[in-house]
């Protein structure tokens, strides 16, 4: 992967697939240059055994092939840059990705197009599930919640091609300010 | 989040076209791109971007975009499926956003399949 929006976009489908309701992307920058990337979904969780294995890439629940590397991918940039990758995960409550990289490394990941990220989810899955994204960094923070868009938009599907164009329009809007000179 | 006002005027100029498009709904036009690690890892978003500009851009209100997850061919990637209704879908392969207004062009609005990005020419 080229940068960190293409992970996130990766791992959110592992929470989509969990049958989650609502998943909760959050990007957070430290004042010590740490930067955190939390995948947050209520969806149907691991239990103990699949838990251990999901870091392995011979692990996955598909039975079209026998390999699975969006988590060990991201586990290893992570390590590169000076972090780590944990997840945490109750079988019926939901499961909780942290990952973790140091922005002063030179091998951390930049970015990436965060707002393509967010659209290319909710146009793809427009009825469910909701998807919040919450940025902080010390130059301020903000949320983008579907459940207000949904709210709003009132029975109009959330992927057509106006409300889609808004959304990525707001959410770049949104972010700049915050990830700006911070983080690559 | 950016103004909610400015998304209510929105709505009320898509509500018009959605009601109307529900009278024809077996004239759908599906876009399917494969969004799974080896997709992604390949360049499928901005593909997936590009068919959503491309069919916004020449209003075409009956063509659906959506993703499915691996489906076992990940050197062929980014893969994308395109079904028209009463037609066998036609399956593209190595889909750079460039290639995309000609497929929307040719095979979306005018019916003809681009031959030579389909998995058929790649697989020669």
């Amino acid at each position: 992967m080229r940068d960190l929006s293409l992970h996130i976009l990766d791992l959110a489908q592992n929470s989509i697939r969990a049958d989650a309701t609502l998943v909760q992307l959050k990007i957070i920058c430290d004042e010590n240059g740490i930067l955190s990337i939390i995948i947050e979904d209520d969806g149907c969780g691991m239990d103990e055994a699949l838990l251990k294995r999901v870091m392995s890439p011979f692990a996955t629940t598909r039975t079209t092939r026998k390999v699975g590397l969006g988590i060990p991918m991201m586990a290893e940039n992570c390590r590169l840059a000076g972090g780590d990758l944990k997840i945490e995960s109750t079988v019926g409550k939901g499961t909780v990705l942290t990952a973790t990289m140091n922005t002063a490394s030179i091998d951390c990941l930049p970015l990436g197009d965060i707002a393509g990220t967010v659209v290319t989810l909710v146009s793809a899955n427009p009825e469910k599930p909701e998807f919040l994204l919450f940025c902080k960094t010390v130059k301020g923070e903000t949320v983008f919640d579907t459940r207000q868009v949904r709210e709003v938009l009132d029975g109009v599907p959330l992927n057509e091609p106006e409300i889609v164009s808004w959304m990525d329009a707001s959410i770049r809007e949104e972010i700049e300010p915050i990830f700006g000179g911070v983080v690559l | 989040m950016k103004s909610l006002a400015e998304l209510q005027a929105i709505r009320e100029k898509t509500l018009n076209r959605i009601n109307l498009r529900k009278e024809d709904a077996s004239e759908t036009i599906r876009v399917v791109v494969g969004m799974a690690t080896c997709g992604i890892a390949a360049g499928a978003r901005p593909v997936m971007l590009s068919f959503m500009e491309e069919t916004e851009k020449r209003g075409l209100g009956n063509v659906t975009v959506s993703q499915t997850g691996c489906i076992g061919m990940c050197r062929l990637e980014p893969m994308v499926d395109v079904y028209l209704p009463g037609q066998e879908k036609v399956t593209y392969v190595h889909v750079k956003p460039e290639m995309v207004s000609r497929i929307v062009a040719e095979h979306i609005v005018n019916g003809r399949p681009v031959e030579e990005y389909t998995i058929g020419a790649a697989e020669k």
